[in-house]
């Protein structure tokens, strides 16, 4: 009964979908308040019916109904409810589900915050946001429903992968969803604009927001996506450039263009069609994303087993809205008349400094990524491109925008000159090369980690250079810079904060640069040394878990002679999937981890393979993007974007001009 | 500055851009493209000792072995991979992922030595048993071990009883 009421909800999601893509877009055209007026109702109504679905869902997994399909194939009884309700989507129907419901939730927000948009503008991208839930849901109920039943009944479930019984799985899909549905807001807002033909500041302000929050969701969605492979893989590794990563970074990189573009259509009105494409292309990056980890078109370390007719019916979506966006925006975009005018030199040619070589690392991730589906398809050679590629190919590009980055910040609109901002970073500059010499004695002259140091020092010092020139902390009394910076503007901490969390994680790749790993098998009582540390292995016995046994093996960490942890690594194995699990085990301070692994025993000899290793600065990686997300947050709760210059917005929707 | 010049400028960047990056990917396409070979394909055209490359196939039932070490040095594990008519025997020196299991696909890269031997840097884990790569599917369809036509591959758990014909070439 409570899957049919997920199914009829998700039925009748859809035909609310259709009706808020029909209906408010009509009514703009015919300047229709009433048909106009239905867009926001709608939009609850289909939040309202996707929730409810997504609840059904997560109460079948809830109970272990067994006459669900997709809870047989995916759950079992044995599970801790925790898994049970986080299975809900780990899998691809599931997924699907949360993906649109967490869309709707963002039409029901912007139906519920947007109402100091202009009547039409918001009837439109309600309706473009409906356009683009018909197409999932249609694409959930014709190739996944999860609400299928089966009969006679399963006795029980067939398991979840056990890789995805972590905490990692309740967080990270979440995240990540919410980063890829943010970019189908911009994407609304980007249509909508190109179908009214006009983007002004009052349209950048609203762009900006959503971006920042979309931006700031994927920050940290691919954070703990890496986060959860290195501790749960335990290969030691945090980022492989496989097809499925390579698939989040890059509506992440197009969104990082997007959030700098949009900044100056707010504040300059100049980069409007830019900012337009760059929205296109950043939903078309979200969905290629989901494309790609949904069809398995790619040989990827994370796939998981799937279905080829789904990747060609998303296939197909990608091409709907995309083709239809840049058709629309072949016509429109002569219509965005660019009024700020601006030199070279100066923020906003920063920020198309920032765009360009985002973009183009965006376009030499996007080749490497695809590559071996052309090769394949023109050439019929199967290969496949790694982290050296990647590596090489972007290390050039990212040098002169973390250069680029910290001198932006610095210069004024419209016109800048070189010497003031040479005047505000020089010490900066200094405190780079010392960091350079640095980490080059201290690591045995190894150069591209201590370059990277030397970067990050720069970018971090940067940002602190600029809040301390917006403060004159220099330049007064700290009473007097205190006053200044708690009046400075939010959005002026964020983008400083943000982009010290970028010098964070770049500090952090770089001290990986210097991990050191050790690998050995030994015998219970042998020890073996990394890093300055003695890992001794004490035992290895055995541990029996709600669904699982495992070999638990006890490591005692010494430096010294002291004891410094006890280190207990597993490697579980679970039954019902006849697979098994690494459980890392990882002891950190902040300014290094130490990881261990057990691998395979040696029953004849007693002894166990043990994979260690001293990964270090390995937390600022994680730590870097989290400050980076708390800038966006910090950059969302500024004045600006709560105010959001209602009256100007309003009284040009019902008198402005409608240019053709 | 007129909007002209402006112009101007920024074409001149984005060609600069756009060109340094095509520049940038092409000298890195040259070095780093990995080739996927079969076992059968290694056999038909023996690869430079010196390339790396991608081997893929199934891990011949039976014949995984891990090899004695004395204390503290780095184990080591010898494995064959067949593609259902030619089989290939590797040696990894590490910790094999989770999944890797005999009678189920597998993707490893590294070099093939002078001594028929497959030396293995890397062996690729994924995370889901069911889960064949794409390559490995595609090598036992041209050694004709599985005819898409006739129906979906066999389920992974079953390739365990695979047992291709032993080639004289394997030299195990």
């Amino acid at each position: 009964m409570i899957a049919e009421l997920g199914h009829f909800a998700l039925a009748l999601a859809l035909v609310l979908a259709l009706a808020q893509t029909i209906l408010p877009l009509l009514g703009a055209e015919l300047r229709n308040g009433r048909m106009m007026a239905t867009a926001a109702p709608l939009a609850l109504g289909q939040c309202l019916a996707l929730a409810s679905a997504f609840l059904c869902l997560m109460y079948a997994y809830a109970i272990n109904d067994t006459t669900v399909a997709n809870v047989v194939q995916n759950s079992h009884s044995a599970k801790p409810m925790l898994y049970k309700i986080t299975g809900t989507w780990g899998n691809h129907e599931g997924s699907l589900i949360l993906w649109v419901m967490i869309l709707g939730i963002c039409g029901a927000a912007v139906s519920t915050f947007g109402r100091d948009l202009p009547t039409a503008l918001r009837a439109r991208v309600l309706g473009v946001l409906g356009l683009i839930s018909v197409g999932f849901l249609a694409f959930t109920i014709r190739t996944s429903n999860p609400f299928q039943r089966i009969w006679p009944p399963a006795p029980d479930g067939q398991g979840l992968n056990p890789i995805l019984q972590d905490i990692g799985l309740a967080m990270h899909p979440p995240l990540l969803y919410l980063g890829y549905v943010g970019y189908a807001v911009t994407f609304a807002f980007a249509i909508a604009a190109l179908i009214e033909g006009r983007v002004d500041a009052a349209w950048g302000r609203w762009v900006r927001p959503w971006s920042l929050a979309a931006w700031s969701f994927l920050t940290l969605g691919i954070a703990l996506g890496s986060w959860w492979a290195y501790y749960e893989l335990g290969w030691g590794g945090y980022w492989f450039w496989d097809p499925v990563e390579n698939a989040s970074l890059l509506p992440w990189l197009i969104g990082t263009a997007l959030l700098h573009s949009a900044i100056v259509v707010e504040k300059r009105e100049a980069l409007k069609t830019w900012t337009i494409l760059l929205a296109i292309i950043a939903f078309g990056m979200s969905l290629l994303g989901t494309f790609l980890v949904r069809s398995g078109v790619l040989n990827s370390v994370h796939s998981f087993a799937n279905d080829p007719e789904r990747g060609l019916f998303i296939l197909g979506l990608l091409m709907f809205y995309l083709a239809g966006a840049f058709l629309l925006f072949a016509f429109r975009a002569r219509a965005m008349i660019p009024t700020g005018i601006f030199a070279p030199v100066s923020r906003e040619g920063a920020i198309v400094l920032n765009n360009l070589l985002v973009c183009c690392i965006t376009a030499v991730v996007f080749v490497g990524t695809l590559w071996p589906l052309f090769a394949d398809a023109l050439f019929g050679t199967k290969v496949s491109v790694g982290p050296p590629f990647f590596n090489s190919a972007s290390f050039p590009l990212v040098v002169p925008l973390l250069l680029a980055m910290a001198a932006g910040p610095l210069m004024p609109w419209k016109r800048a000159q070189f010497m003031p901002v040479v005047m505000k970073l020089w010490w900066v500059a200094v405190i780079g090369f010392a960091a350079f010499f640095v980490a080059l004695l201290a690591s045995g002259q190894k150069v591209l980690p201590a370059v990277g140091f030397a970067f990050a020092a720069w970018v971090i010092g940067a940002a602190f250079a600029d809040i301390a020139d917006r403060t004159a902390l220099f330049r007064t009394n700290l009473g007097n810079a205190w006053n200044r910076a708690k009046g400075l503007p939010r959005a002026a901490w964020g983008a400083a904060i943000a982009h010290a969390g970028i010098g964070i994680t770049a500090a952090g790749i770089a001290g990986m640069g210097l991990a050191q790993e050790r690998l050995a098998s030994l015998a219970p009582g042998q020890s073996t040394t990394l890093a300055g540390y003695e890992w001794r292995l004490e035992e290895v016995r055995d541990e029996v878990g709600p669904n699982w046994t495992a070999r638990r093996a006890t490591i005692t960490l010494l430096r010294d002679g002291a004891v410094v942890r006890v280190m207990r690594p597993a490697r579980r194995f679970f039954p019902l999937a006849r697979q098994n699990t690494t459980e890392v085990a990882i002891h950190t301070n902040l300014i290094a981890d130490l990881y261990a692994v057990i691998g395979e025993e040696d029953a004849a000899s007693g002894r166990a393979v043990i994979r260690l290793h001293y990964n270090f600065l390995a937390p600022w990686i994680w730590l870097g993007a989290g400050i980076m997300a708390l800038g966006g947050g910090l950059s969302l709760a500024d004045r600006r974007v709560r105010v959001s210059a209602p009256n100007r917005a309003t009284a040009r929707a019902t008198t402005g001009p409608r240019p053709a | 500055m007129t909007r002209k010049r402006r112009r101007l400028w920024i074409l001149l960047l984005c060609g600069l851009g756009v060109g340094s990056a095509t520049a940038l990917t092409l000298t890195a396409f040259q070095d780093n493209i990995v080739f996927f070979r079969s076992p059968s394909d290694i056999l038909a055209e023996r690869p430079a000792p010196e390339r790396s490359f991608r081997l893929g196939g199934l891990v011949e039932a039976g014949s995984v072995e891990r090899e004695q070490v004395a204390d503290g040095a780095r184990p080591s594990v010898r494995f064959r991979v067949t593609d259902g008519a030619n089989t290939i025997p590797v040696v990894y020196q590490g910790v094999l992922p989770d999944l890797f299991r005999e009678g189920q696909g597998v993707v490893t890269a590294g070099r093939y030595g002078l001594d028929g031997t497959f030396r293995a840097t890397e062996v690729l884990a994924r995370h889901d048993e069911t889960y064949m790569p794409p390559e490995v599917a595609d090598a036992l369809k041209r050694s004709g071990h599985w005819q898409p036509e006739q129906g979906a591959a066999p389920p992974a758990a079953s390739w365990n009883t695979l047992s291709p014909p032993r080639s004289p070439a394997s030299g195990s």
